[in-house]
């Protein structure tokens, strides 16, 4: 249950703002989760390099000499930017395998929030003006970006357990609503060697969409099939490194409100998300259809 | 003529100002400035006063109305005049879902489109929407009349009782036990008044008639669900 | 008549434990007619209670209180979170909402009366607000039901709390239902419903899903009251822990929690016997979710679902509940299932005590039904007297386990002054099984 925001820039303009819009969008859908809040920044990749959002609760202690010691066992550069729980590494994008296994090998507490290669995910327990500030997301360029304010159902209200979810690379998800058939799916997805980390209903629908594509699916396809697969009430919004899209279950009870104009396309749970976006009166406001897929794409 | 500025003032000054309106009162104009989208605006109003709200509502505008006139300039948000009792709500832009919910009397004016489920569980009250509406519209609906002037959505009136629907331009598909009857003289008198009411440029015999088929009003072994 | 068994010992007959009796005139039921068994009240199997539950008492490490003579407060204060006016009530035990339709006028009456006489409340229910409910019940809940039937804002001003009903004990998940027989003129125009029709009312309320919509719809509500009068919310004995917790983010004032044996005027039996968890399982993770909140005390917990003495108040309060809420055994107080009418039970093909048939309205008492000739047969205000009599009996029984225990206020009854006699209730209630210090599930311990 829950509180969701969308921008999506088509105006590079507003591409320096892309933060603060977002960070005031999210703030306002506080009521609608108090207990986490996550934030899914896209920004220009940089050629020839990839990167991964982490975190780790001993920050200090985890991200201290990291880069170093992974650059050398890349025999490769890396970087590593900390923002508070959070540190982003930048490493060559045909590195991303290895980089990987030797993050788990080297630091297996630190937990990974995105992979990719313009994504990078902030998320943490608090209120939505707490965490959006830890990370500076106000300070942030991107050309689109989503996020969550969560209202925890039955899982743990953790890191973990908050919203964004990476699918796959550059991709993620975040839901507002209650599933029904999580836990058979879990076990089902856990069968066919999917990592999943925690209790949590959303991150069973991003690993089912993760399996998805795994198995030979486009992002559209696997969002087509969790109209079958997925059971229970849910407004999805998936990021991707081009643009985003929207699916809500057919019976479609959770809200959702769209606005676009020659210069973005916004989601928000509510409008009053959405009032502070430049041109607002002016905009196309409408409400996604249930049980269909809309995508957004530069 | 009141202006009130509800970012400046607060919701709860601006219900209970309003509440308060006597039926006598002579204060009967009231413009509300800057909305954004805010919750519970003029709620469980009970006097013959016309308030103008400047821009866009959230969830439960002009709820519980009662004689009040309340026009929205600009797109209302969920359940917008839900359970009105009677007086008039007029949305100029487009309506969210549960648009006149359980609505007892009065009129409920829609410019735009309406989302899913207009006018779930009606219960007497008048809606008229110049758009399209969304699906589950009038599910339940108990009396009163819909009249849509675009589309329907699907599973229109699923499971309806007594209420009239009206619908000029195709609907996708008809819920449980509502079927197409037959539109007759008086029907389209009734319509005639409602979309002058409603400010349409529509013509009755432009419409089709929804109902109920009546056939779930008891439990039978074909029907039980 | 010629012996087939060359009197050779015979297998006696033996009935099946799993096709029983009862079993297989159901599967005969059901074959006849095509179509599921409707009934009124709780679930009537057996499980955990709080019969399984003791209290210790006091001896010589506890000193006991003197009955009569020494004060054991009974008063409680429901809904201090928000309202400007919370309901202050001289017993912890009120009446649960039961609609008018379900009941008679002079049913509901009654259960006015006898509540407003021993200081409680009363609830209404889906069919809204009656003057005569009204009139003889000086503290009111009124009930907000996915229906919205008779709903509007002049009743809910007159309230003095409002209920938010999301689910009830004996349907989980489940709308309510009254079927034709009782649908009477008046009930139907209240209803705004065609008279004699099966009426079934939605399982979602129709204008918000999910506690995020809840906070807003309550938000509303408050406006239209003016913050005055406290918001209950009442869920069914589902997913207590998450449900409580929900509830409280959503802004509750109140929690309204009602197990699978708490009574429906009408649903499907196999609704009431298999969907929803026994009171006895439900307390403690609600506790337990407004203590990880913060709230215990802060928002009020009210149980429900087969309270039937003052010991079950006592050992509800014990265990960490505010308030009870009474509804089957208000009816059996007022004279609902009376030996006094086994004739016209046994015409009804049933029996005193097991009368379940609410939904047809032909109930030999007079009180669940709309029939004018069967409600003469109940007096209100003998009613009213009776139920006012029980509800100072329970009361009194409670104060004597308190006393007992020591406590000079019901809320002071704890976890820690209870057993249990069997491993079943020992966990559910997370209190240890008699003679040891242990529960099944005990934080620390191996089963």
């Amino acid at each position: 249950m829950c509180g969701i925001v969308g921008l999506f820039l088509k105006d590079k303009a507003l591409e320096p703002q892309l933060g603060s819009l977002l960070t005031d969008m999210l703030i306002t859908m506080t009521d609608r989760g108090p207990d986490s809040a996550g934030i899914a920044i896209y920004g220009a990749p940089q050629a020839g390099h990839a990167k991964l959002t982490i975190q780790s609760d001993n920050a200090a202690q985890d991200f201290d000499g990291l880069a170093e010691r992974l650059s050398s066992e890349l025999g490769a550069p890396v970087t590593l930017t900390r923002k508070d729980t959070h540190a982003v590494l930048d490493f060559p994008a045909d590195k991303a395998t290895e980089t990987r296994a030797a993050l788990e090998s080297i630091a297996p507490g630190v937990r990974v929030m995105s992979a990719g290669e313009s994504l990078e995910i902030y998320k943490e327990v608090g209120l939505p003006k707490d965490v959006a500030a830890r990370f500076d997301i106000s300070a942030m360029h991107g050309t689109h970006g989503i996020g969550h304010t969560r209202m925890a159902t039955e899982s743990a209200v953790t890191t973990m357990g908050a919203h964004p979810f990476n699918t796959g690379a550059d991709q993620c998800l975040v839901h507002n609503g209650s599933l029904s058939n999580h836990n058979s799916l879990r076990r089902k997805l856990l069968r066919e060697g999917v990592r999943i980390e925690t209790q949590n209903d959303t991150e069973v629908a991003a690993a089912y969409l993760t399996w998805k594509m795994r198995e030979g699916a486009t992002l559209g396809e696997a969002l087509e099939s969790s109209l079958v697969d997925l059971d229970g009430f849910f407004t999805f919004v998936v990021g991707t490194e081009d643009g985003f899209g929207v699916v809500r279950d057919p019976i479609a009870c959770k809200p959702a409100v769209m606005a676009e104009t020659d210069q973005y396309v916004a989601f928000g749970s509510e409008y009053r998300a959405l009032v502070n976006l430049p041109g607002i009166e002016q905009a196309r406001v409408w409400e996604p259809e249930p049980a269909t897929v809309y995508f957004w794409k530069h | 003529m009141q202006t009130f500025d509800l970012a400046a003032e607060g919701l709860r000054s601006l219900n209970a100002t309003l509440q308060a309106q006597a039926n006598e009162t002579n204060q009967t104009g009231w413009d509300i400035i800057n909305p954004r989208g805010s919750h519970a605006i003029a709620v469980g109003l009970d006097a013959p006063i016309e308030v103008h709200v400047m821009g866009s509502t959230g969830y439960y505008c002009a709820g519980m109305n009662k004689q009040a006139t309340v026009h929205v300039h600009g797109s209302a948000g969920p359940g917008v005049a839900e359970n009105m009792m009677s007086g008039t709500v007029v949305v100029e832009g487009d309506a969210s879902q549960y648009a006149g919910a359980t609505g007892n009397g009065g009129t409920l004016i829609i410019k735009g489109n309406a989302s899913s489920r207009c006018g779930i569980s009606m219960k007497g009250i008048d809606i008229i929407v110049h758009g399209n509406i969304g699906h589950m519209s009038a599910f339940m609906a108990q009396s009163g009349n819909l009249v849509v002037c675009g589309d329907a959505g699907d599973a229109l009136g699923d499971s309806l009782y007594e209420a009239r629907l009206f619908v000029r331009g195709s609907v996708k598909s008809l819920g449980a036990d509502c079927i197409e009857k037959e539109m007759r003289p008086e029907h389209l008198e009734l319509l005639a008044e409602l979309l002058e009411r409603g400010g349409c440029d529509a013509k009755p015999e432009e419409f089709k008639r929804y109902g109920s088929a009546r056939q779930l009003y008891n439990f039978k072994p074909d029907n039980a669900y | 008549m010629k012996d087939e068994t060359h009197g050779a010992p015979r297998t006696q007959p033996i009935q099946s434990a799993t096709f029983t009796q009862s079993i297989n005139a159901e599967i005969r039921r059901a074959a006849a007619t095509g179509i599921y068994d409707i009934r009124g009240g709780g679930a009537k199997r057996k499980v955990p209670h709080f019969d399984d539950l003791l209290f210790l008492g006091a001896s010589i490490s506890r000193y006991p209180l003197e009955g009569y003579r020494e004060r054991c407060d009974t008063s409680v204060t429901l809904g201090t979170r928000f309202a400007k006016n919370p309901i202050q009530l001289d017993i912890p035990i009120t009446i649960a909402g039961m609609s008018f339709g379900a009941l008679s006028g002079p049913a509901k009456e009654a259960l006015g009366r006898g509540a407003t006489l021993a200081g409680t409340s009363t609830t209404t229910g889906d069919g809204g607000m009656t003057p005569e409910e009204r009139g003889h019940s000086k503290k009111l809940v009124y009930q907000y039901l996915p229906s919205r039937y008779g709903m509007n804002p002049d009743d809910l001003r007159r309230a003095d709390a409002i209920e938010v009903v999301v689910g009830q004990g004996a349907k989980p998940g489940g709308g309510g239902m009254l079927l034709g027989q009782k649908i009477s003129d008046r009930v139907a125009q209240m209803r705004n419903l065609p008279k004699g029709i099966d009426q079934r009312s939605a399982c979602r309320h129709p204008d918000w899903t999910g506690p995020d919509d809840l906070e807003i719809k309550l938000l509303e509500l408050r406006e239209i009251t003016g913050w005055r009068v406290p918001i209950y919310i009442k869920v069914g004995g589902a997913r207590p822990y998450f449900d409580t917790t929900l509830a409280v983010k959503a802004g509750a004032d109140v929690v309204v929690l009602d197990g699978m044996q708490g009574g429906t005027a009408a649903t499907q039996d196999v609704f009431i016997e298999h969907v929803g968890q026994p009171i006895l399982a439900c307390i403690r993770e609600a506790v337990r979710a407004l203590q990880d909140l913060g709230m215990h005390r802060e928002v009020q917990l009210i149980v429900s679902g087969g309270i039937r003495t003052g010991a079950d108040v006592a050992k509800c309060m014990a265990l960490g509940a505010d308030a009870v809420a009474i509804g089957t055994a208000a009816l059996i107080a007022l004279g609902d299932n009376d030996p006094k009418w086994e004739s016209e039970y046994n015409k009804l093909g049933t029996t005193a005590g097991a009368y379940d048939d609410w939904h047809e309205g032909k109930d030999p008492a007079g009180i669940t039904t709309q029939d004018p000739e069967l409600m003469k047969r109940f007096d209100p205000i003998e009613g009213g007297r009776r139920l006012n009599n029980y509800l100072k009996v329970m009361t009194l029984e409670a104060q004597t386990i308190a006393r007992a225990c020591g406590k000079s206020h019901l809320h002071n009854l704890e976890p820690e002054d209870l057993c249990a006699v069997t491993m079943e209730a020992a966990a559910m209630a997370k209190v240890p099984l008699a003679g040891t210090d242990w529960w099944p599930g005990k934080p620390g311990t191996s089963f």
